[in-house]
């Protein structure tokens, strides 16, 4: 993983892109994400965000937080907007030959909702052609910019305001299902590892095709914990292994560091002790508790065998 | 058999005889369109066939297509290539309009000079794929323009003519080019392909590095688009400035129709309109589309047996031609209007009688209107048919007296007989 000092070396990492004065909530796991993410890509960017906290986050018309080009755009429309910043690129390229134009890097940033539900399809069609973007999807695991309400990504029990008694379905694995896509690049980060996610965006950003990069953002108020917490909710969904940090490339999987060790199940953390941190898990019953520990040790199974393979298969 | 003086004609390098969507994908590139983003649908898909023959092909260099999952995602990704600075091109029909609507509102609200061909089908359901112009008509309040076509040549033109109307600075707005489902989109005709110097003599130059005036992307100059703004913010005042370009843009196609007959030698009218033997005329009727074409016949055929009858041949719905329109129904004392589109609803149940009633509204000494549909779905409306209802304006014209058949004030010509 990258270093602090390898970082603090690179002049476009220790600018702020993001810049503040802009209207999120304390404590938002959103500003984390994008403001590591454009420590590594650095200005010359095209960026559509679909409707999501993004659009209002950024601040009211006419001030604006991005420093680099930034587009609010309609919910279903993230991933073929950024395919049409591409093709205008390669058409300027071909244009205004040796003036960067093929270097730009478009991308969409969205949310789990604009992902994972209403997004899904123009997502799917920018990866089934291979588009050379890099498709970002924060996750904040509900409709928060609306209101809390559940989403395709709201985890199992969670209290939304539209499942008051928890959601009885479990997260969709959408990293699994951009891997069956074969592009050349997946990966999932959490904000409680910046320079996992640095790491990560500035190798994405070397890679021609479709990129696509799940972050974990947590939501103070959305998940129900103060707002100095959010770091730490974060990484104790990476601890209790609910959300498991790794990349694959070119079909290749590996796991990244802080996900590693927690192949052994003894070094997870009980799941309770992460849902009891946040008031969206509050009053979950104990089967509910059991089923949701169930899933994510049957997650780990399976990847731990589909890692034997591929160690097998790689030798 | 070829009659002999035509054959030179056909002969000609620069005509070909084509479908009506092969025109319309020749327009696209004698316009040297950047990026296209296309979804297949009939009876649209054989733009998108040839259009990728032609990139795929090596005929259009510099030029993406992307070939996209959905129509919602053909207009996204249109809206961020031309956002970016592009000249762009698609086409659809029917229901792949419906399906990008969401994306229709937002074109013109980032005011972004987008073409795009309609080759025109009725909406389901039932399914029906066949000329009815409701789904163009149905786009009416977006801030698009929108242009009717009558022959295999006026889809080539009137597409040359959108991109300078749509990217001239005060109109900055996009554009649908609508034309009758399989009448015009697959059935073939000789056109004209202009000589490819002329038609970039006569089309404004691409954008330059730095994009359109009003957007651009550009890591030197970062713009945002599309921030939430108040109720106390801009926003109305932007709404109202989209409507100002729409009206305004009367004058641009006047003035390009006028231009494009100077340079090309075809006339459409003044642009809006085109009228057709109105001079003396008792009575007229308003057409659209390949409908006009063929009324030109019963036109002849009716004046023929003596009586003074005339069309007009309305080529706009948006802008809407209000001051032609005035004139025209001064000149007559009758004036039918046939939509092949519903409004259901709406006054008349066709929009552009609808249109027609409100542009007059107010204005005195002004023609009886009167409202007529046919051909709705493809339903075959033929030379008789249309003679026919010359004469039932003429009824009127000399009786005064409305038909009985009608359904709330309007005429449906042509029904089935039901027992």
């Amino acid at each position: 993983m990258a270093s602090l000092k390898k970082v603090m070396e690179d002049e476009i990492a220790c600018k702020e892109w993001f810049l503040p004065g802009n209207a999120c909530c304390a404590g938002c796991g959103l500003e984390v994400a994008l403001r590591w993410t454009m420590k590594a890509l650095g200005p010359d960017i095209a960026m559509v965000t679909p409707a999501s906290c993004l659009n209002v986050v950024i601040g009211l018309w006419p001030k604006t937080a991005p420093d680099f080009p930034q587009f609010n755009m309609a919910f279903a429309a993230g991933a073929a907007v950024a395919t049409g910043f591409e093709a205008a690129f390669k058409a300027k390229a071909h244009k205004f030959p040796g003036k960067g134009w093929d270097k730009m890097i478009s991308i969409c940033f969205a949310g789990d909702g604009g992902t994972t539900d209403i997004g899904i399809q123009g997502l799917s069609g920018a990866a089934e052609r291979n588009s050379n973007i890099i498709y970002v999807c924060y996750d904040n695991e509900a409709y928060m910019n609306t209101g809390i309400q559940r989403s395709s990504s709201t985890p199992h029990g969670a209290i939304t305001t539209t499942t008051p008694f928890g959601k009885e379905r479990y997260k969709k694995n959408l990293p699994a299902i951009m891997r069956a896509h074969d592009i050349p690049y997946v990966a999932t980060c959490s904000i409680s590892e910046p320079l996992d996610i640095y790491e990560k965006f500035k190798k994405a950003k070397s890679i021609n095709g479709t990129k696509y990069i799940h972050i974990l953002a947590p939501c103070a108020p959305g998940w129900g914990f103060p707002s100095e917490d959010t770091i730490e909710i974060a990484r104790m969904a990476v601890k209790a292994g609910s959300w498991i940090l790794y990349e694959v490339e070119n079909g290749v999987l590996t796991l990244s560091k802080k996900s590693k060790p927690l192949l052994d199940p003894s070094k997870r953390i009980p799941i309770i002790e992460y849902v009891s941190t946040q008031k969206r898990f509050a009053g979950i019953s104990e089967k509910t508790l059991i089923e949701i520990q169930e899933q994510i040790d049957n997650d780990w199974e399976k990847l731990s065998t589909e890692l034997k393979c591929q160690d097998e298969y790689s030798k | 058999m070829i009659k002999p003086e035509l054959k030179d004609f056909l002969q000609s390098e620069e005509i070909k005889i084509i479908k009506g969507n092969v025109a319309a994908a020749y327009a696209a590139k004698s316009a040297r369109v950047q990026v296209i983003s296309a979804y297949p649908i009939t009876p649209q898909t054989t733009v998108v066939e040839k259009l990728s023959e032609f990139v795929d092909g090596g005929l259009m260099p510099g030029t993406q297509y992307i070939k996209v999952e959905s129509e919602h995602s053909v207009l996204a990704s249109l809206v961020g290539s031309s956002m970016a600075g592009t000249r762009t091109f698609t086409a659809t029909s029917g229901q792949g309009l419906f399906y990008m609507y969401e994306m229709v509102h937002w074109t013109a609200g980032v005011r972004l000079p987008i073409v795009m061909a309609i080759a025109s089908r009725g909406p389901a359901p039932p399914w029906n794929i066949w000329a009815d112009f409701t789904d163009v008509i149905s786009c009416r309040d977006t801030g698009w323009m929108s242009a009717f076509t009558a022959t295999h040549q006026e889809i080539y033109d009137e597409i040359l003519m959108s991109y300078k109307v749509c990217e001239d600075y005060d109109v900055l707005l996009p554009k649908f080019v609508a034309y009758g489902g399989f009448i015009l989109s697959h059935t073939s005709k000789p056109v004209i392909l202009e000589d490819q110097d002329k038609v970039d003599n006569f089309l404004p130059p691409l954008p330059d590095e730095k994009g359109w005036p009003h957007i651009w992307i550009d890591p030197k100059r970062p713009l945002m688009h599309g921030n939430l703004i108040m109720p106390s913010g801009f926003y109305s005042e932007f709404r109202m400035k989209i409507h100002d370009a729409l009206i305004r843009s009367k004058s641009k196609i006047k003035a390009v129709a006028k231009e494009f007959e100077k340079t090309f030698g075809r006339s459409y009218g003044n642009g809006l309109i085109q009228e057709y033997r109105m001079d003396g005329a008792d009575v007229a009727m308003l057409n659209y589309g390949d409908l006009a074409l063929q009324m030109e016949e019963a036109i002849d055929a009716v004046r023929e047996e003596g009586y003074k009858v005339g069309m007009v041949k309305l080529r706009h719905f948006r802008p809407f031609p209000v001051e032609d329109i005035i004139e025209v129904a001064k000149k007559v004392k009758v004036l039918g209007v046939m939509d092949r589109a519903t409004a259901f609803g709406s006054p008349t149940g066709g929009p552009v009688s609808s249109e027609v009633k409100t542009a007059l509204h107010g204005t005195k000494g002004t023609a009886l209107i009167f409202p007529m549909i046919n051909g709705i779905g493809g339903r075959e409306v033929t030379v008789e048919q249309q003679k026919e209802q010359l004469k039932i304006l003429i009824k009127i014209n000399e009786t005064g007296e409305l038909p009985e058949d009608l359904l709330h004030g309007t005429l449906w010509h042509g029904k089935l007989e039901v027992d």
